[in-house]
């Protein structure tokens, strides 16, 4: 009984730091759609991008807390680059466009990655001060540093709960959210807006890359499998609502992780099944406003 | 949806360039140019989503897919049979029914929500055929020891395994294609399917089931897509799950866009411009993968309206001058 229970926790744990991971990745997705109208099939690039920043800046400054700073303020520096160069001419244009363009750059970022870093697979010392093991029950332990991670997501969702919802540029950005034409008509600098929320998400996509490091593996190949799963929250939660973007990762990741112990079969499958319930149920996602 | 003569005289100029392709004698590169004509036919499936109903799926490759692997399953894995009556009927049905079903469901979002759907979907098939023993799942996928036999009795009709007589049989499988929905095109429904692109909301007025026009359009797209399937794997001997990855749909996507949509030249230009354009890109650079990105993303920014659009716009500079 113990064991059953305790084996349930650490399924649950698991199941919450992966719903908290896939938030920060899925927000900045769906906020980018919701402010901009833009698909962006590139985002899954900048996952990857933060996790291939923190191996080489913790190689090189042997910190990784350091390198997840200086990750951070570069992501968000590259995010601003591409919305000037790129992105902001594409505001107006068909989707189909912005989809190709995205893929352009999901070419140029793997090879980039390839010639720069390679193509091996890397991992990431925990830092020793966070790498041990909580003890449940006498037999199992569960370790510290995915604790750590749920907690640094619980605090960047704050951060952006406060940004969004406390904050004069967050009311720029729930306007440019809910109608940018009107929101420009009365003096908000949308572009600016544009930008900014264009280039948070990039920070938070690289940002759940760089946490989530120490804890799997860097792998070329890694930023698609997130995108398609953040792809199905974003579909299930409503474009443009960050909440519904927090509900839907919860749901994918509990299912996910439970789903593969009790029915490890058709674990993959359950993902797309809720997708497609949701579809029938509420075509625009269960948040959309 | 511009009509001019000088599209169908490409039409029949490229045509006739691909029948007398093989009397010039670069035999190693038949096989090539017959594997773009397929991936031209799967473009020019994708345009009648893309191009005229204003559908973007970027999922299509699932039903390229659908074909590939119901041939390679009856033939070579269960060894059912590998006579193209029975092989290539079973492989558009499974592709109709299985649009259908997906349709029903992908058809009810639109935009944004509709591109991400049909790629999650998409991926399904792809966990499928990659994971499932049953339908023969595995990385490397299967190989295939024959291609469709196309006997009547004990009649030999054709012998594809003759590399020409397949040549020849695959660009006849694509004129025929593109005749049929050429006449597809100009019915009432196909009529009514390119009113749809323009504006949804007035046709749905006007009282069109535009819904149903949608998922019809889908299935007929879906069909010529696991046609083309079907004939690439009988061309290249073998299957893999890669078929069916979302790289594939993006490339299709691009053939497209390289081309221009809502004129099937411009899949059939897009097709061989893609193919060439890798192709040069891995033979003479380190990283074709960068180049290639590099050239869609100046693409996508310079020229949205695809290299069909060319003509037009060098008349609309020379009328400025």
């Amino acid at each position: 009984m113990d064991i059953l229970l305790g084996s349930l926790l650490i399924q649950a744990l698991n199941a919450i730091q992966y719903g908290l991971l896939l938030f920060l990745i899925a927000s900045g997705l769906t906020l980018i759609f919701g402010v901009m109208g833009v698909i962006n099939i590139a985002h899954g690039s900048f996952y990857m991008m933060g996790a291939y920043f923190a191996f080489t800046l913790t190689g090189l400054t042997g910190n990784f807390f350091v390198a997840v700073i200086l990750g951070a303020i570069l992501s968000v520096f590259i995010g601003a680059l591409l919305e000037w160069a790129l992105f902001k001419h594409l505001y107006k244009r068909d989707h189909l466009e912005q989809v190709l363009l995205s893929y352009g750059l999901i070419l140029i970022f793997e090879e980039l990655r390839s010639i720069f870093v390679g193509d091996e697979v890397h991992s990431i010392d925990v830092p020793a001060w966070l790498n041990f093991s909580i003890p449940l029950g006498d037999i199992m332990s569960y370790p510290f540093y995915r604790l750590f991670m749920s907690g640094v997501c619980i605090l960047v969702a704050i951060g952006m709960y406060i940004l969004i919802n406390r904050t004069r540029i967050g009311s720029m950005i729930r306007a440019g959210a809910t109608n940018s034409g009107m929101a420009e008509v009365l003096g908000v600098n949308i572009s600016m807006v544009n930008r900014l929320v264009f280039s948070l998400g990039v920070g938070l996509a690289a940002f759940a890359g760089m946490i989530n490091a120490p804890a799997s593996a860097v792998a070329p190949g890694m930023g698609m499998e997130v995108l398609i799963v953040s792809f199905v929250v974003v579909v299930i939660g409503g474009i443009g609502s960050v909440w519904g973007a927090l509900f839907a990762a919860m749901v994918i990741a509990f299912a996910d992780t439970f789903g593969s112990v009790f029915f490890p079969s058709v674990a993959g499958m359950l993902t797309y099944v809720i997708m497609a319930m949701v579809l029938l149920w509420r075509p625009e996602g269960l948040f959309k406003r | 949806m511009v009509e001019s003569k000088n599209k169908y005289v490409l039409l029949a100029v490229m045509f006739i360039a691909l029948l007398l392709f093989p009397t010039l004698g670069f035999d190693f590169y038949n096989d090539m140019v017959s594997r773009i004509v397929i991936l031209a036919l799967f473009a020019v499936s994708l345009d009648l989503l893309v191009g005229y109903t204003g559908l973007i799926s970027f999922g299509h490759a699932a039903w390229f897919g659908v074909g590939a692997y119901a041939f390679a399953l009856l033939s070579s894995h269960y060894q059912v049979t590998d006579s193209f009556w029975i092989t290539l009927p079973v492989a558009l049905i499974a592709a109709a029914v299985l649009s259908f079903i997906v349709g029903l469901f992908v058809l009810r979002t639109k935009g944004i929500y509709f591109i991400m759907v049909t790629l999650a979907f998409a991926q399904v098939f792809y966990f499928l055929v990659h994971d499932v023993p049953a339908i023969g799942g595995s990385t490397d996928g299967l190989n295939l020891y024959a291609r469709p036999t196309l006997e009547i009795g004990n009649w030999v009709l054709l012998d594809l395994e003759n590399p020409l007589t397949m040549y020849y049989f695959i660009m006849a499988t694509l004129f025929f294609s593109v005749v049929l929905l050429w006449f597809f095109l100009r019915s009432p429904l196909g009529r009514a399917v390119q009113g749809i692109k323009i504006n949804e909301h007035r046709m749905l007025s006007i009282g069109f089931p535009v819904f149903r026009y949608k998922l019809i359009v889908f299935v007929i797209a879906s069909v010529f897509a696991s046609l083309s399937g079907y004939l690439f794997a009988a061309q290249s001997y073998g299957v893999n799950p890669e078929l069916l990855s979302w790289h594939k749909s993006a490339d299709v996507l691009l053939m497209l866009i390289f081309g221009g949509m809502g004129q099937f030249v411009g899949g059939i230009v897009g097709a061989f411009a893609f193919i060439l354009l890798k192709e040069v890109f891995m033979t003479y650079t380190d990283w074709w993968q960068l180049w290639l990105g590099i050239t869609i993303v100046l693409f996508v920014l310079f020229l949205p309206g695809g290299l069909a659009s060319l003509p037009n716009r060098f008349k609309a500079l020379v009328g400025k001058a």
